[in-house]
């Protein structure tokens, strides 16, 4: 009983610390939550057309595509890795599925995707096998397949056939009053959630992000984990690419050029920290929300210069950055 | 385990190594720096392959090829710096890789309920759900030894486990281990904390240079001979004539000493810490790895920021920030890890000597050739350094040129004092016994110099004074007849008490 | 420890072949540049007409100036994506002042070049961020600065002789931009290799906790190396727009950080910092530039390969390149 009583003290005066920790740790990760409640108030009161259901989807609509990728950016960042190749593996997918759409929208949405999940598991052997680090493997593949892009293409963009009109269904359809685009937003990020909260895989690619060494002193299978995040990133910039596609009808060797800065920037604006292993798929989500309606509110504002969004947008995230890390440093 | 050996690069880093541990039993395991601890326990828990001998498990032949193998047949190790997951909860710390499912989903009650369960047993409650970093270190090291626990493990190895826990903090870990001592697991102890050791240990072994050197019960050991036997001395053994010191230091400690640290403070690591040292003087700074040596160096030098306390060199006040100022100060430091802290590998063996010297050799930031050139030669000609040229890059170099080119990169500016920590560990004879003459040589020049080292020999012959530390605190300090290893080892090992009872020392001796 | 000394033994009778092993990565990659320099004057059709010498050096002269400032900030274990920006609001800037006088304009877009660059620097290593999100940050606000410089992202066509001099002037047969090239080329070469700066900058990358203990001010080198790497994409932008004739702050410099760093890869310096090889970088951008020039005219008298296929094959360099150097440094 004495050991016991001794614990229970030891306990006792951590509490404390946890409990500074804990709010620490959530304006860490919630500021970004904090920031969007903050504009979302802003922005009703100051709009009329914002807070409308045509207004609030087309929101979500636009920056559905850009959600698909920061997600599975989230995972490769969770394991402490990067992955610049999204932008270009979103085109290769829009291409090939434009140019398969005549052949049925599942056929082409599952082909396309299951040709940028290899492209992604390529990167994964690469940086795990080759010891290479993920930013020149996937810079790499950034080139490569933005090359692949252009080349299957003849440097054109692909008109999908006017018949497969189930294929633009995918990008332009309407479920009830949800576009389709945010109804598969919508399942991704659960599905992104379950996984990343309640499977051993999603599990270990926080392990991995925490403390590569002890995660394989613990007897982990790194390299499984790494496979899995790369692979699913350029699955889900697939199927962000297909959905672009659908929308526009068309396949653009050149869509998504720059991608991979706008979904770094909104999984790091939503507190997933670039070391890994602290962060998840809702943090991320609210990053991609808070910077798409920040634009939108710089639309409804009409004042405002896209080219000042451009700076706002940089400074903001720099911002957000250096007060994660300075909280996190006092920590 | 019987006839472990193991080598790197064609060196042997173990030879002959044999353990054997009982059900039940804590066993220490001791020995200074290099004398193969980590290494045996690396290949006990599968997570280097030994190069030669045999391991047996309860009776039956073990081979490990990864931790993973070991941890499922029952060898666990709990390392120093906990090997855990800092932003994961202690439940999944524990079952990492073999979280209970349900539908193919973490099973999280279950989870944390068998957690909770794992960790009352051991006489801990902690809330399996708590962020592993929100808890202090020693609660963490439990929760790395209820994760070996849970794999059912046979053998729970300790790695310095007390070196950063609080008195009280200590108290609970002896309560774990007696618990898992009761239920008839064997513990492997490493610690150089005597009193731990004889507080919680059932026997010892003893290694030196990797290699065996004995195993013992503990209640029948004395504290001093178990010094004895780590540093590998008899307790009568002779007291000069080893070292290229030839003498006591000339330097006297002056009426205004050269430098002065005054009750430096740093966490527990560093309690309040003074000492001075005169012009010309050499004084040894001895005590067991982890015992505030290093830190007691670093502090001085500006490596590391003080709580408390203030460095004086000629009387003046000198408020560091960082080691450039105290580099500008005239100090110098020569850290005891060279390779992380020393060399700067890819560069040459002129660029890492000229390095600290860089802007006295440089004219509108252009340093000028010639005279680095000069330099250089100078001191690879005075000191013997065996390199291909002044080109070649510093990590081709052997530990012992090396060593000389990073005292070099003092030795070529104008420095008052020199702070050395280990300057001769892992350096051959040969050229060990030519730092040591370059030591003298520059006290006699009127340098002041503080030298760390695990080598009592250097210590005795080499100081005019030796100020002996134990657990971050000043226990004694020596001068004239009184240094003698024996002196030192009683003093590191107990403290200053033979000091206030002198009839101590003389039954001791016998 | 004593395993330590006994390896470093080892490598000491081994000094000479890895001697000769370090200079590995420059000379194979000056023996890939001088075979594929070869085998395009021999089978490539107009591959050795001068104009066309000077063709190839005169469109690699923006990576150039940039990658060699790359070079140094990834010798420091760092990386600076915003030099495409910067080079961006340089040119904004000097199309946008020309009528306060050439002098002027150049160097207030220097000068902000260096100040921009700075700012990276101070915030890598005062608040200790990544940098790679630092410049990122810069990357996207600089395009946007850039834009609002020059009246909302208008063309800014300008015609001024003694400006245009920069991009489009000759001295004797040599271009006077591939003059500048050639001079920061000597200028970096001999700051990494003759400076205490440069001393410091691989030391920082090599060893930080060791240079900290030898008394290298951390902070200082960082900051001058992002200030430098900053400044030299500002003469880059700078000659660019003189060649354009106009600034054009959405396409200046666009995407140009994938290429420096490319090049610097290539040439043999590692991302992990510590060494550098300004040489290294030099050839590895002509590599990286002849490939496309011989892929544009048709390689070896075969058809023109089509500039996506190009993509493909450098992407395929950079790897092999990198995997290389990585087995020797392992």
């Amino acid at each position: 009983m004495g050991q016991s009583t001794t614990t229970i003290d030891e306990a006792g005066s951590t509490r404390g610390r946890v409990a500074r920790g804990r709010m620490a740790s959530f304006i860490q990760r919630q500021g970004a939550l904090v920031a969007l409640l903050g504009v979302l108030i802003f922005a009703t009161v100051r709009y009329e057309d914002f807070l409308t259901e045509r207004n609030l989807f087309n929101v979500l609509r636009q920056n559905s595509m850009l959600g698909l990728v920061a997600l599975g950016m989230t995972f490769v960042i969770l394991t402490g890795g990067i992955d610049l190749s999204v932008g270009s593996l979103l085109a290769v997918a829009g291409v090939v599925a434009a140019n398969l759409a005549g052949h049925g929208m599942i056929a082409a949405l599952l082909i396309a995707v299951a040709f940028t999940t290899l492209l992604g598991l390529l990167n994964g052997i690469i940086i795990d096998r080759a010891r290479i680090q993920p930013f020149i493997v996937t810079l790499a593949m950034m080139i490569a397949a933005r090359g692949l892009a252009l080349a299957a293409t003849g440097e054109e963009s692909v008109r999908v056939d006017k018949l497969s009109e189930d294929f633009t269904w995918l990008g332009q359809g309407k479920l009830g009053p949800v576009p389709v685009p945010v109804l598969i937003l919508v399942i991704a990020y659960g599905l992104g959630w379950l996984v990343l909260r309640h499977t051993r895989f999603g599990r270990h690619v926080y392990a991995l992000g925490d403390n590569e060494e002890a995660a394989r002193l613990m007897g982990l299978n790194v390299g499984r984990v790494t496979l899995g995040v790369y692979a699913l990133s350029g699955a889900l910039s697939g199927l962000g690419g297909v959905l672009l596609a659908s929308r526009l009808g068309a396949g653009q060797p050149v869509a998504g050029t720059g991608w991979e800065l706008d979904a770094i920037a909104a999984v790091v604006v939503g507190g997933t920290l670039l070391t890994g292993g602290q962060g998840g798929s809702g943090a991320t989500l609210v990053g991609v929300l808070l910077l798409g309606i920040i634009f939108n509110v710089f639309n409804l504002e009409g004042t405002i210069s896209s080219w000042w969004q451009w700076v706002l947008r940089g400074v903001f995230l720099l911002a957000v950055v250096v007060m994660q890390n300075s909280l996190s440093r006092r920590k | 385990m019987e006839s472990i050996t193991k080598s790197f690069s064609g060196v042997n880093a173990l030879t002959g190594v044999s353990l054997t541990l009982e059900p039940g039993e804590v066993h220490a395991l001791v020995g200074e720096n290099g004398a193969g601890k980590s290494t045996l326990i690396k290949i006990m828990t599968g997570a280097y392959r030994r190069d030669g001998g045999e391991m047996w498990l309860e009776g039956r032949r073990v081979e490990f090829r990864s931790p993973d193998e070991a941890q499922s047949a029952g060898v666990v190790a709990v390392y120093q710096e906990v090997n855990l997951l800092a932003f994961r909860s202690v439940a999944e710390n524990i079952y990492l890789g073999r979280e209970p499912r349900r539908f193919g989903l973490i099973d999280w009650k279950r989870m944390n309920r068998e957690a909770r369960e794992l960790l009352e047993r051991l006489g801990l409650e902690i809330d399996p759900r708590t962020t592993l970093g929100d808890l202090n270190i020693a609660l963490r090291q439990m929760v790395a030894i209820a994760r070996g626990v849970s794999f059912g493990a046979r053998v729970v190895v300790l790695d310095e486990p007390t070196s950063s826990l609080t008195e009280h903090e200590v108290s609970i870990l002896y309560d774990v281990i007696r618990r898992l001592k009761a239920e008839g697991r064997a513990v492997v102890y490493i610690s150089h904390r005597f009193d731990e050791l004889y507080a919680i240990c059932d026997r010892v072994t003893i290694l030196r240079d990797g290699q065996f050197v004995a195993t013992h019960t503990l209640s029948g050991l004395e504290k001093i001979d178990l010094v004895c036997l780590m540093l590998g001395k008899r307790r009568e053994e002779l007291r000069q004539g080893i070292t290229r010191f030839d003498h006591h230091g000339v330097g006297q400690e002056d009426a205004e000493p050269l430098l002065r640290a005054e009750n430096l403070k740093r966490g527990r690591k560093l309690n309040h810490v003074t000492l001075q040292v005169g012009r010309g003087e050499i004084v040894g700074l001895a005590g067991l790895l982890g015992s505030g040596r290093t830190e007691t160096a670093r502090a001085i030098f500006g490596a590391d920021p003080l709580e408390e306390g203030e460095v004086y060199l000629e009387g003046k006040p000198l408020g560091l920030r960082g080691p450039s100022d105290g580099i500008r100060a005239g100090l110098a430091f020569l850290s005891e890890d060279r390779k992380a802290e020393g060399i700067i590998p890819e560069l040459s063996v002129r660029d890492n000597m000229t390095l600290a010297a860089l802007p006295a050799l440089a004219r509108f930031g252009i340093v000028s050739r010639a005279r680095q050139r000069e330099i250089v030669e100078r001191f690879i000609e005075r000191l013997g350094i065996k390199a291909a040229g002044a080109d070649q890059k510093i990590r081709e170099l052997s530990g012992g040129n090396q060593q000389k080119v990073l005292l070099a990169r003092w030795l070529c500016k104008n420095i008052k004092f020199l702070i050395l920590d280990e300057p001769t560990r892992g350096i051959d004879i040969g050229a060990r016994g030519e730092i040591q003459a370059l030591i003298n040589e520059l006290a006699a020049t009127g340098l002041g110099v503080l030298m760390i080292s695990s080598e009592l020999e250097e210590l005795v012959e080499g100081s005019s004074r030796v100020i002996v530390m134990r657990d971050g605190e000043r226990v004694a300090e020596l001068r004239g007849e009184d240094i003698s290893q024996d002196s030192i080892i009683r003093r590191m090992a107990e403290g200053d008490a033979p000091e206030a009872q002198p009839a101590g020392v003389e039954a001791l001796r016998d | 420890m004593q395993n330590a000394t006994e390896v470093n033994h080892l490598k000491t009778k081994a000094g000479l072949l890895s001697g000769l092993a370090a200079l590995g990565p420059t000379y194979g990659a000056l023996m890939a540049l001088t075979l594929l320099v070869l085998l395009n004057l021999l089978f490539t059709p107009n591959f050795a007409a001068s104009n066309n010498f000077w063709n190839v050096l005169l469109q690699v002269t923006p990576t150039m100036l940039v990658a060699v400032g790359m070079t140094f900030v990834i010798a420091t274990a760092g990386i600076d994506l915003s030099v495409g920006s910067v080079m961006a609001i340089a040119s904004a800037l000097a199309a946008t002042n020309l009528d306060r006088g050439v002098g002027a304009a150049i160097l207030l877009a220097l000068a902000v070049s260096f100040s921009l660059g700075a700012l990276n620097g101070a915030l890598i290593a005062g608040f200790r961020i990544q940098p790679i999100i630092v410049t990122l940050a810069l990357l996207i606000s600089g395009r946007g600065i850039a834009q609002v410089i020059s009246h909302g992202g208008q063309l800014i066509p300008f015609s001024n002789q003694s400006f245009e001099y920069l991009g489009k002037g000759h001295v004797g047969p040599v271009p006077f931009q591939v003059l500048v090239m050639l001079s920061v080329i000597a200028a970096a070469i001999f700051l990494l290799r003759m400076t205490s700066f440069g001393r410091y900058v691989l030391a920082v990358g090599g060893n930080e906790a060791a240079a900290r203990l030898a008394g290298v001010k951390i902070h200082r080198t960082k900051l001058l190396v992002y200030a430098l790497s900053g400044l030299l994409a500002g003469v880059a932008g700078l000659i660019e727009t003189a060649r354009l004739g106009a600034s054009d702050a959405a396409k200046v410099g666009l995407n140009i950080e994938l290429d420096a760093i490319a090049a610097v890869v290539v040439g043999g310096t590692t991302l992990a910092g510590g060494r550098a090889t300004v040489a290294g970088t030099v050839i590895g951008a002509l590599i990286m530039q002849v490939l496309t020039t011989s892929f544009n005219m048709g390689p070896l008298g075969l058809r023109p390969v089509p500039f996506s296929w190009a993509l493909v094959f450098k992407a395929a360099i950079i790897i092999f390149a990198v995997y290389i150097q990585r087995r020797r440094v392992a």
